[in-house]
This record gives structure tokens, C-alpha cells and sequence, in this order.
């Protein structure tokens, strides 16, 4: 097996059941799924098709109940252990009492990294995002577009290939949006990691990513995965380009599809 | 100028309104309450004297049921300003040995609240098992066991500031603990995941996430704890017999029928715990304010 074909995660059959007070509401079910070294994978549906869900058990922060993940060639838990990813969250999740430079140290303190290679480690991040100069502002100081970089900054800061994003953009306005999935495009285009992205935007998952798995609720399962065209290089206007187009109206077609049969079901 | 307006009507104003309505309604109450005495006297002396003949006697009594407030800031006055405070009859000598009691207890009860919390947060098996001690602790009334607690210390030889001390710490304990458990508690979730993705230890959660996030909640409940301190170290002077202090002053008063001692006593007790509260209340401004930067 080489490189290019290893798979960083492996679902199989992969369930999740909450058991409630009114019946069991299955999360997920029955996903199947390939993530390869070096993809930009996007998870696209409506709330309550499990994306969040899927990406949580690939942290190893749910566990699921039946079926086989593999992340990194081993078990969540023990890539968690090894702190095979750095996991971007819906809100920026910065520590209040902490300056940006602070924050982005958490993880570093935590795996044990020197103090000297510390300010080094958050001195390239901040630029990664760039938010060089910010490192001594606390987090209140900051717009919520500068926040949500800072806690990339910070996913970043530590050696983990793999990224695990939940909408890390969903709270922000569309004018930021754009520049940061850009800014992340690029990122992703000089750091090489393998990166797995929740949204709920159909241009921004079409946008960013080489596969886009669309997803539908109740209960939570994988409709389609599709395979972009598109070149790595990817301008901001390639959003008009009529291959572009053709991925959305795919995308839009599996969740019309995938909300007919949950409705079915 | 305009910020020196509105601090004196929104601030001030308000404040000078209640204590004259307290002033206007104490005084009612002198008058009411220490006039029988006078119309006694004066019965036994075979007169009548008129309403007005009567009111002026009843705030000038040597020891009226009602001290009129002037006779109460009088004895403030001499007991606080014209005694040395190495005398026995200086107020802030016998303020001094409280608040000494009171401050001890206060630091051994919130250490004590603090590492309770920490134990229970981090322990299913402890929190069902020792909470209910701790509630019922506090449902033990504390007039009941300040003279165990004393007696029991006495007897092995403890005396002096500890056992007053122990009263204080018993009951400046609970509310830090009650607060510190819930400010353990209520670290953001987010948070928590966060650090779970690193692999922190249970060591690197409790200092970097979790005793921040607890501290707004602390300090709300070490501004109570500090008021109880006090007041437990007034209360752990009561049933002995203690000679100094402030619960040795009201006791000393109440044996003598000095109220105007008691009620000097009891402002005294009630000036220190507002600059206790007060201070509390400045270091968490301070602490909360620099944690972040601001």
C-alpha cells in the first residue's frame, strides 16, 4: 500500500444509536466510507443527518455502536491518543483568560513541546492564518472571523496531518467566509494534511473540497460521495464556471433525493 | 461633572433616603419603647408628666430598652477613638480579636470548601456519598455545636483563637464548596471537548479550563463565606465566656443590661463584615478583570 492510497479513515458499517426517552434515534447507519492521505473531504446535509455526528466519533469524542472505524490505521481512541488531528470547532472554543499567543500554546503545554519551540510553533501558525502581530490580544479584542482563524492557528500548531473541521465557519458572514476558505485552501494546499469539513453550504463544499459526501437525516446515512473535477488551483471564481455549477447541482440532487426517502422512511 | 451628578442621584441619593427612613423610624421606635420606664419612674415620683415632657427623656437613658442612635455613635466614639486599642475596653481591641478568629477560620473553611469540590467533581462515588454530610452539616444549628466544638478543644488542650476559629471554618466551608463545585462545573463543553482532543490529564484540564472557568463562582461564594466567618467566630465566643471579642461584648452587655454596649457591639460587628464583603468583592474585580486582559 502506498502513499497515495492509504486510507487516513476507514468506516465500515459504521452505526451510531442514542438511546432516549423516546426510542432509539439512529445518528448514524451503516456508513461506509474512505477518506485518503492528502483529500479535502466535505460533509454536506441538512441538521440531523449525522455529519457532526461522524466526525465527533472520528475524534473519538462519541463512541459509536456498531460497524468499524479506523482512523490512522488504528482505533479513534488511540489516534486521539497519539494526537493524530486537531479538531476546529463551530465556535472558535478560545480560552477567555488567555491571549491568542496563550491559546494557541494550550495544545503545545499539553504534548509536553519546549518553551522555545513553542514561540516558534505559534509564531508560524499565527502567519498560517495570518494573524501575525495579534498573538498578545485576548480573545475579546478580536472579531469573530480573527477568533475562528486563532483556533485554527491553534489546530494547526501541533503535528497532526489530519484536520477535523464542524462548520468552523458557519457563524461568520458571507464576505468572511469567502477569504477564510480561501486562506484554507491554500493552507491546505502548502501544509498537504488531510483534511474532513461539516457544512452546510453547498458552494463552500464544492469549493473547497476534492470529495464531497452528502449526507440525509433520520437516519443518518451517506446518499452519495462525489468526486470533484475540479483542479487543485481553484480561484475564487470558479464558482461560476459551469463544472462548478454541475458539482452543485449534483450536490443539491443527492440532498433533494436523500430528504425524499428520509421523508419516506 | 455630569459622572459626579449621576453617582450622587443614582448612587448616593438613594442610599441617604433609606438610612433617614431607618433614622425617622428608629427614633419612633425609641420613643415608644422607653417611655413606659419614664412614666413609671415618674408615677413612683407621684407626677404626670406630659407627652412631650417625656420624649426628650427617653433618648438621654442610662440604659434604655431602645438605644437612640446618638447614644450608640457616642459609645462608638469613646470606645473606638478615645481608648488605647491595647485597652480591654477599646471596641476595636475586642473588633480585632474576632476579626483575627474570623479571618483563620475563613482561609482553613475555603481551603477546605475548595479541596472538598475538587474531590467531588472529580469522584462519582465521593459526591453521592459525602454530599449528604455536608448538607446536613449545615442544618445542625450552630449555637448548638460552637460549645461542643469549643468544650471538645479545651479538653485537648486547644484553646484561645482555634476553636473559635473551627466555628468560623464550619461555617464559611459550605457555600465555598456549593459555589465551587458548580463553578468546576460549568466550564463550557466545548472547552472540555477541546482539551479531550488533546489527551490533556485530568491535572492539565483542572488548571487550564476548569479552576479558571470556577473562578467568578468562587468568589461570589467567598464574599458569603467571609459574612459567615464572622459570624461564626461572634458565635464560638458566646458559650464560653470568652472575654474579649465582639460576642464577648454583647454577652458582657446582655449580663449588665448595657444595650447601648450591645447595640455599639453589633454596628461594629456589622461594619466589619461590610469591609470584609467589600474586600472580597475588590480582589475579585481585580482578579476577574486582569484574567482577561481588561
Amino acid at each position: 500500500m502506498n502513499a497515495s492510497t492509504f486510507s487516513v479513515i476507514r468506516a465500515r458499517k459504521l452505526s451510531l444509536v442514542y438511546h432516549t426517552a423516546d426510542g432509539p434515534v439512529h445518528a448514524l447507519s451503516d456508513v461506509d466510507l474512505d477518506v485518503k492521505k492528502g483529500d479535502f473531504v466535505s460533509f454536506i446535509g441538512p441538521s440531523g443527518c449525522g455529519k457532526t455526528t461522524f466526525l465527533r466519533v472520528i475524534a473519538d469524542l462519541e463512541q459509536h455502536t456498531s460497524g468499524e472505524i479506523t482512523v490512522n490505521g488504528t482505533t479513534p481512541e488511540n489516534a486521539r491518543k497519539d494526537r493524530s488531528y486537531g479538531y476546529v470547532f463551530q465556535a472558535a472554543a478560545l480560552l477567555p483568560w488567555r491571549t491568542i499567543e496563550a491559546n494557541i500554546a494550550v495544545p503545545l503545554e499539553i504534548m509536553g513541546y519546549p518553551e522555545s519551540k513553542r514561540k516558534q510553533r505559534i509564531e508560524q501558525a499565527l502567519a498560517m492564518v495570518d494573524l501575525q502581530g495579534f498573538g498578545r490580544k485576548y480573545p475579546w479584542q478580536l472579531s469573530g472571523g480573527m477568533q475562528q482563524r486563532a483556533s485554527i492557528a491553534r489546530a494547526l500548531a501541533f503535528d497532526a496531518d489530519l484536520l477535523l473541521m464542524d462548520e468552523p465557519f458557519g457563524a461568520l458572514d458571507e464576505i468572511v467566509r469567502d477569504r477564510l476558505n480561501e486562506q484554507l485552501l491554500q493552507l491546505w494546499e502548502r501544509t498537504g494534511k488531510t483534511i474532513c469539513f461539516v457544512t452546510h453550504s453547498i458552494p463552500e463544499a464544492v469549493y473547497l473540497s476534492t470529495h464531497i459526501v452528502v449526507m440525509s437525516p433520520r437516519p443518518g446515512r451517506v446518499v452519495d460521495v462525489i468526486t470533484s473535477p475540479l483542479p487543485r488551483d481553484r480561484p475564487l471564481d470558479i464558482r461560476e464556471t459551469p463544472e462548478f455549477l454541475e458539482i452543485a447541482r449534483r450536490v443539491r440532487a443527492g440532498l433533494v433525493a436523500g430528504h425524499a426517502q428520509g421523508a419516506d422512511a | 461633572m455630569r459622572a459626579a451628578t449621576s453617582l450622587l442621584r443614582e448612587r448616593i441619593l438613594p442610599v441617604l433616603v433609606v438610612v433617614a427612613a431607618i433614622l425617622v423610624v428608629w427614633h419612633v421606635f425609641v420613643v415608644v419603647m422607653n417611655a413606659p420606664f419614664e412614666r413609671d419612674q415618674a408615677a413612683r415620683a407621684g407626677m404626670s408628666p406630659s407627652f412631650a415632657e417625656i420624649v426628650p427623656r427617653t433618648f438621654s437613658q442610662t440604659r434604655p430598652v431602645l438605644p437612640a442612635p446618638h447614644q450608640i455613635a457616642a459609645e462608638l466614639w469613646d470606645t473606638t477613638v478615645n481608648k488605647a486599642i491595647t485597652s480591654k475596653r477599646s471596641l476595636i481591641y475586642h473588633a480585632s480579636v474576632t476579626l483575627s478568629a474570623a479571618l483563620a477560620g475563613f482561609v482553613i473553611g475555603s481551603l477546605l470548601g475548595i479541596g472538598l469540590a475538587i474531590a467531588l467533581i472529580h469522584s462519582r462515588v465521593l459526591d453521592s456519598s459525602l454530599m449528604p454530610w455536608v448538607i446536613a452539616s449545615q442544618t445542625v444549628p450552630i449555637i448548638a455545636i460552637a460549645p461542643m466544638v469549643i468544650v471538645v478543644l479545651n479538653a485537648v488542650g486547644i484553646t484561645g483563637l482555634l476553636p473559635k476559629a473551627m466555628i468560623s471554618a464550619y461555617l464559611s466551608f459550605f457555600p465555598v464548596a456549593v459555589g465551587a463545585v458548580t463553578g468546576l462545573r460549568s466550564a463550557d463543553r466545548l472547552l472540555l471537548d477541546m482539551m479531550r482532543t488533546y489527551s490533556a490529564s485530568k491535572a492539565q484540564i483542572f488548571w487550564k479550563v476548569r479552576w479558571p472557568s470556577s473562578l467568578p463562582y468562587v468568589f461570589a461564594s467567598l464574599k458569603i463565606a467571609v459574612a459567615a466567618a464572622l459570624v461564626g467566630a461572634i458565635v464560638g465566643e458566646l458559650p464560653t465566656g470568652a472575654v474579649a471579642g465582639l460576642g464577648a461584648r454583647l454577652l458582657s452587655g446582655s449580663y449588665y443590661g448595657q444595650t447601648v454596649q450591645i447595640w455599639s457591639a453589633l454596628v461594629m460587628a456589622a461594619v466589619v463584615g461590610a469591609g470584609l464583603v467589600a474586600l472580597v468583592g475588590l480582589v475579585q474585580s481585580v482578579v476577574l478583570r486582569r484574567m482577561e486582559g481588561r
